[in-house]
């Protein structure tokens, strides 16, 4: 079984300071997506046990100026091989433009059962990009599996719907998207990360995939993006334990939120 | 009239959309129009029309059995053109995200999903989602000629509802059955949780030193009559279910009183508590995030401040 899982490498979203409500992005560094190594996951767990697989990682560059680096880590994690979309354009895509360049280039890769995706990315975690690409490949898609087996027609899924677990399950080739209840991440050893750079590695730009900067340009317009104004009224108690205790539960009946 | 166009799976959700739709088409020269799918579709067309709607479509098309996403893609595509619709509103359920994206490329349209806040500017919809896992608030429009909004559930409070014409329309709709099929349904195990309609909340995080710990927070629910909320790690410790996360990946919550108890309050986390009345934290270190996030805050270690807590709202 073939599985591509298309990866996000986004700014680490914890080393995103505040300045002024403006994020302050200079010098953050750019990781693997926490739920994309998921789906990573999911899709090698899923080739170990059918056999005779390959898992193939994609990612487009939004920014990062190591991905070579980062995507190492898919590599190290076990993908055979990685596709890396590297073309200034992306960096002026949206959600809609990014799906048109996973889709052409999953086209282009071909021979594949599967395709796996993060339910969203870590930084924005729309969730559009995996059901975008199986409206363009024209693909049956099940979202935000916590379990994945091959069976049935093709695959068997488990999602969590609120207080159900319902299992769905469609033939090949299919898109599925992950959560991050579905696995623990393997944690990638020296050896694994050294062996990676040995992996083939392969560059594309738009033109390889037939694509132009027009076609992918964000058809949104971003107002602002800033923190949120915090409203909170700050107050740290002092004293004993005892003491702030009981100046919480008088502040908390003088807000009207705790009965006397 | 172009109209805008509301559907969600939930129909306290879709009910909260086609008031507000109803709202943003006064304001936009829209008409407010709304679909139905599925099974039991057409029992559900009188209650959007008391909350506004003016049209309502209504297919209970054997295709939509399931309510595939695939399908129900198709049929809101269908019923957008004949509805001429500009704006689809969905709701932000997993259903609905995994909807915008799918329904946004049938229409070759942009979307935003997660959206907490709209508001009309300059003769458009702006949509507010966050962005940066939480710690910003991205506003934006969207440029295509039909755009696509799923928006939280609970964003939008019905306040004085007035009834729309309620014109139940059966659109033709072409539609072929998904090769993506329900195989089975089982409950959850362990007990129901509600977070999103709890009055008190108290969510722990890693300030918790073992699973059996768990059990100071509970006596602590039990005098604040609360639910119990968690963060992500204890989650991934499976130390408490996925149903008790709150936050950027979990519940959204709207507590009247929201206590932390050892968290360190990072985004991810407090974006699901954010619009809760009153916050409180309790915290060792008083360099954690959370205090900036709380209204009052107690520094101390959470053994000795839980059971103190507790014994003496307990004597309340």
């Amino acid at each position: 079984m073939n599985i591509i899982v298309p990866v996000k490498t986004n700014v680490d979203t914890e080393m995103v300071r505040i300045k002024n409500r403006e994020p302050v992005l200079e010098g953050v560094p750019y990781k693997l997506g926490d739920l994309d190594k998921n789906a990573l996951e999911a899709a090698l767990q899923l080739a170990a046990e059918v056999g005779d697989s390959k898992v193939i990682a994609v990612t487009v560059n939004e920014g990062n100026r190591k991905i070579k680096d980062t995507i190492k880590e898919a590599l190290a994690m076990g993908a055979d091989e990685a596709y890396i979309i590297d073309d200034p354009a992306a960096l002026a895509a949206d959600q809609a433009g990014i799906a048109k360049i996973i889709a052409k280039a999953v086209e282009k890769i071909g021979d594949y059962d599967l395709v796996i995706f993060a339910e969203g990315s870590t930084d924005k975690y729309s969730g559009q990009v995996g059901p975008r690409v199986a409206e363009q490949l024209g693909l049956p898609e099940i979202g935000y599996a916590r379990k994945i087996v091959a069976g049935g027609a093709g695959v068997q899924v488990d999602r969590g719907m609120g207080d159900f677990i319902e299992t769905w399950e469609t033939t090949l080739p299919a898109v599925v998207t992950v959560t991050s209840e579905i696995n623990e991440p393997r944690v990638c050893t020296l050896m694994n990360i050294m062996k990676a750079g040995k992996k083939p590695q392969t560059d594309w730009t738009l033109a390889d995939l037939d694509l132009d900067a027009d076609t992918v340009a964000s058809r949104n317009t971003l107002i602002s993006n800033l923190a949120e104004e915090q409203a909170r009224k700050n107050v740290v108690f002092e004293g004993t334990i005892e003491e702030q205790v009981d100046k919480l539960i008088d502040a908390l009946i003088k807000e009207g939120v705790l009965e006397a | 009239m172009a109209d805008i166009l509301v559907y969600s799976e939930q129909l306290s959700t879709a009910k909260e959309l086609t008031y507000k739709a109803k709202e943003f088409a006064g304001a936009l020269g829209l008409g407010a129009s709304a679909a139905v799918l599925g099974p039991d579709a057409s029992a559900k067309a009188p209650d959007l029309a008391a909350v506004g709607a003016d049209k309502i479509y209504v297919s209970e098309d054997p295709a939509l059995a399931e309510l595939a996403i695939d399908v129900v893609a198709d049929a809101l595509a269908q019923i957008a053109k004949e509805a001429d619709a500009t704006y689809v509103l969905l709701g932000s359920t997993r259903l609905g995200k995994e909807l915008a994206g799918r329904l946004a490329q049938k229409l070759d349209a942009g979307a935003a999903t997660d959206v907490n806040a709209v508001e009309v500017a300059d003769g458009v919809l702006v949509a507010a989602h966050y962005s940066f896992g939480g710690a910003t608030v991205a506003r934006e429009t969207i440029d295509t000629p039909v755009k696509v909004l799923a928006v939280m559930p609970k964003t939008f409070e019905i306040d004085a509802p007035s009834a729309g014409a309620g014109e139940v329309v059966t659109p033709s709709l072409s539609l072929s059955p998904s090769p993506v099929k329900l195989v089975g349904r089982k409950e959850k195990e362990g007990e129901s949780v509600n977070l999103e309609g709890a009055v008190n909340l108290v969510c722990i995080g890693r300030g918790f030193g073992t699973k059996e710990d768990i059990e100071l927070a509970n006596q602590l629910c039990a005098a604040l009559n609360a639910e119990l909320g968690c963060t992500k790690s204890l989650c991934d410790w499976e130390w408490l279910p996925e149903a008790r996360l709150v936050g950027l990946s979990g519940a959204k919550t709207k507590p009247s009183l929201y206590v932390s108890v050892g968290i360190s309050g990072q985004v991810q986390h407090t974006v699901g508590v954010g619009t809760s009345k009153i916050i409180a934290c309790i915290n060792k270190d008083e360099k954690a995030l959370m205090f900036g996030a709380s209204d009052y805050g107690i520094v101390g270690d959470l053994y000795e401040v839980l059971p103190v807590l507790t014994e003496k709202l307990k004597a309340l």
